[in-house]
């Protein structure tokens, strides 16, 4: 992997993690904390309060697709670039 | 068989399990014994991962603490499992690839100073002893409860068994273990779950279930009509007797959300989890392995509010406003643990559950529950087999165990191979290095089983302990190690420093020398003792940063490795690319 590729490849890279860390934010400490109320007020989810259950459950469950997301992006990354270890 | 039978039964063979293991993965080099020779498949590696982590507070408390805290209790659901994500996309891949044995070997290496690791040791050895003392008083406790034996001899017991495979198997030993051990405390935790789902709701998937209505047959369970919403039930009624609503959160939101970012971000940086991901065999492998702990993870974490939900109800309308002389056999029975407790406070023989201290003479409460007892009894109000209450037994013993074989693996590689092979004889051989950490290992288990013993303090405040500490010493300067090449060694250091004294200092005034103004009005900006790692955090990279940039750069060699973090194969022609291009950031 040559110089300025490196470069591409990590600024891919911090992209990714930007993208991901936001939703993690958003999942959790907006809609989980902060604005719980208003969305418990919105509405219901499978019998949930909507803030409620991002608070209880919605953001694990998104945590976990976040992170398998992330492997799936990275792999490519690592293909496209020629570093993928085998 | 009776449940004391099948408890000695079920305990007896679970132990022999992880005997076996241990003989058989026998760490035969340093290499096996701090990091299973990196040989681990990412899947196993979660798996031990989440037995690393799930304590026997998170199997034995948790649901109880989150079912008297209604939706506030997220913070710890969130929190204890938010912080994999910043371990998947900041942490885990960079440290694998650097590809040696410890968090403060990494930290000396990287902060070019001896100093530094020895300041990373430390901090590892009292973050892992504050957190390994509640896992021994807890296998102390199980036994006790489950076993009729005394609580020391439940920490011996548990003593031995640790000692036996860690000092053995080193790593790979705790590895291989932790995976049957995580799969005797799901299998513990989720069958009950299960069993009182299809009872309470006709839902056999107990995480959809307590959002579901209540069944024909839960509705004869609960004595509230068929068909209404479980947690329109529990709001309902604990609206009625003088509780907030159950959905609704109790708490002050910015003392949450402190909580919350403090807990993850110190289980992203608490050395017994990230040494986890050194064991996998390439880095992409950290990332998915991180994906994999997570997933076992979350199948307890979304399980715990359902049960705490399904019991809670159950609890106050089993109890509430009956005669004591028709109270179920359940209480009857978990009475004489003293974790549940009847004080007929008005003479009538009902028993009135009310907010308040069922103890004291001033509230109305006549019913005293401990929270433990959401998880202990819940075989019992299901009415399930004998041997399902021995499966709950094993299960907090397993979760107990692997936690603090994981954490002393973290005392043991710190004395051997930081402070003795790294910094005071670096001369000693691998045989010797090998033998020293046996021999700390060993101490390490004598030291966590005497404060298992004579537990200091309140277990729990301990752990809250370990979480800012870790939040506001490691994390910090792992990141900055990694994506910032301009951080120094003397920016390290104060900062470091800067955030345990700072967060240290705040939790032992609040906790330990004036527990009484241990309240909101007198706490900063209203954040609890709990949450203040994330302000201590916050003070690290300041101070971090600010040191840095007025510091000499770090040399050239140093932040030729921090660079060569961020790929996964080496650069097949050196950087030509200037510095500056490359990102500082």
């Amino acid at each position: 992997m040559k110089a300025e590729q490196q470069l591409a490849y990590w600024k891919q890279n911090l992209t990714y993690i930007v993208v991901i860390l936001s939703i993690w934010f958003a999942v959790s400490y907006l809609a989980g904390i902060v604005f719980a109320d208003q969305l418990d007020a919105a509405g219901k989810f499978g019998g949930f309060p909507i803030g409620f259950w991002f608070a209880n459950q919605g953001s694990e469950v998104v945590f976990v697709v976040l992170i398998f997301v992330y492997v799936w992006l990275m792999n490519r990354l690592d293909k496209k670039f020629g570093v993928f270890e085998t | 068989m009776g449940i004391l039978g099948w408890t000695w039964l079920i305990v007896g063979l679970s132990f022999a399990l992880y005997i076996g293991i241990a003989i058989w993965a026998k760490a035969k080099s340093t290499g096996d014994f701090y990091v299973a020779e990196k040989s681990i498949h990412p899947v196993l590696n979660g798996m031990a991962t989440g037995a690393d982590w799930m304590s026997a507070a998170s199997f034995i408390s948790m649901a109880g603490l989150i079912s008297f805290l209604g939706r506030s209790g997220s913070m710890y659901l969130m929190g204890w499992t938010g912080g994999y994500v910043l371990l998947a996309v900041l942490l885990a891949p960079y440290l694998r690839k650097y590809g040696k044995f410890t968090v403060p070997q990494f930290v000396g290496e990287r902060y070019y100073s001896n100093s530094a690791r020895i300041i990373a040791l430390l901090c590892a050895i009292f973050v892992s002893f504050t957190y390994v003392a509640g896992q021994m008083r807890g296998v102390g406790i199980v036994f006790s409860r489950f076993l009729e034996t005394s609580i020391n001899m439940g920490v011996v017991a548990g003593m031995a068994l640790v000692f036996f495979y860690a000092v053995l198997g080193g790593m790979k030993g705790i590895t291989y273990t932790q995976v049957a051990q995580y799969c005797v405390l799901i299998v513990a935790y989720m069958i009950p779950a299960i069993f009182i789902s299809i009872m309470l709701t006709g839902n056999p998937i107990p995480q959809l279930g307590y959002g579901s209505a209540v069944s024909t047959g839960g509705s004869g369970i609960l004595g509230v009509p068929a068909g209404t919403h479980l947690l329109d039930v529990l709001d309902g009624v604990q609206k009625d007797l003088g509780f907030p609503a159950y959905t609704k959160g109790a708490k002050n939101w910015l003392d949450v959300f402190m909580i919350t970012f403090a807990l993850m971000v110190g289980t992203a940086g608490l050395p017994h989890i990230i040494i986890r991901f050194f064991t996998v065999p390439k880095i992409r492998d950290a990332r998915s392995s991180a994906g994999w702990a997570l997933l076992f993870i979350a199948i307890l974490y979304t399980t715990a509010p359902a049960i705490a939900v399904f019991a809670k109800t159950n609890f106050i309308q089993t109890i509430n406003n009956k005669p004591y002389s028709q109270a179920p056999q359940w209480f009857k029975d978990w009475e004489k643990t003293k974790l549940v407790a009847f004080n007929d406070k008005n003479g009538d023989g009902i028993m009135q559950y009310a907010p308040g201290e069922a103890k004291a003479a001033t509230s109305k409460n006549e019913v005293f529950v401990d929270r433990d007892i959401m998880v202990l009894a819940n075989p019992q109000i299901a009415r399930l087999p004998n041997w399902v209450v021995a499966l709950v037994a094993a299960g907090g013993l397993a979760a107990a165990l692997s936690t603090a074989a994981g954490l002393l693996l973290v005392i043991s590689a710190a004395i051997s191979h930081d402070l003795m092979k790294g910094v005071l004889t670096p001369k000693m051989t691998e045989k010797q290095e090998l033998m020293w950490a046996r021999v700390a290992a060993g101490f390490a288990v004598l030291i966590a089983g005497y404060f298992g013993i004579n537990p200091p303090g309140f277990v729990a405040q301990v752990v809250a302990f370990a979480f800012g500490l870790a939040a506001s010493s490691f994390f910090p300067i792992i990141i900055t190690g990694i994506f910032w090449r301009r951080a120094t060694k003397e920016g390290a250091m104060a900062g470091m420093v800067t955030g345990i004294v700072f967060t240290a200092a705040y939790i032992i005034y609040f906790k330990f020398m004036n527990p009484a103004m241990n309240t909101a009005e007198h706490w900063w900006w209203g954040i609890s003792p709990e949450g203040i790692g994330t302000i201590g955090m916050l003070l690290n990279f300041a101070v971090l940063v600010g040191v840095s940039l007025v510091t000499k750069e770090p040399p050239k060699e140093v932040q030729d490795m921090v660079r060569s973090l961020r790929y996964p194969k080496e650069a097949e022609h050196p950087a030509v690319v200037p510095m500056a291009k490359v990102g500082g950031h």
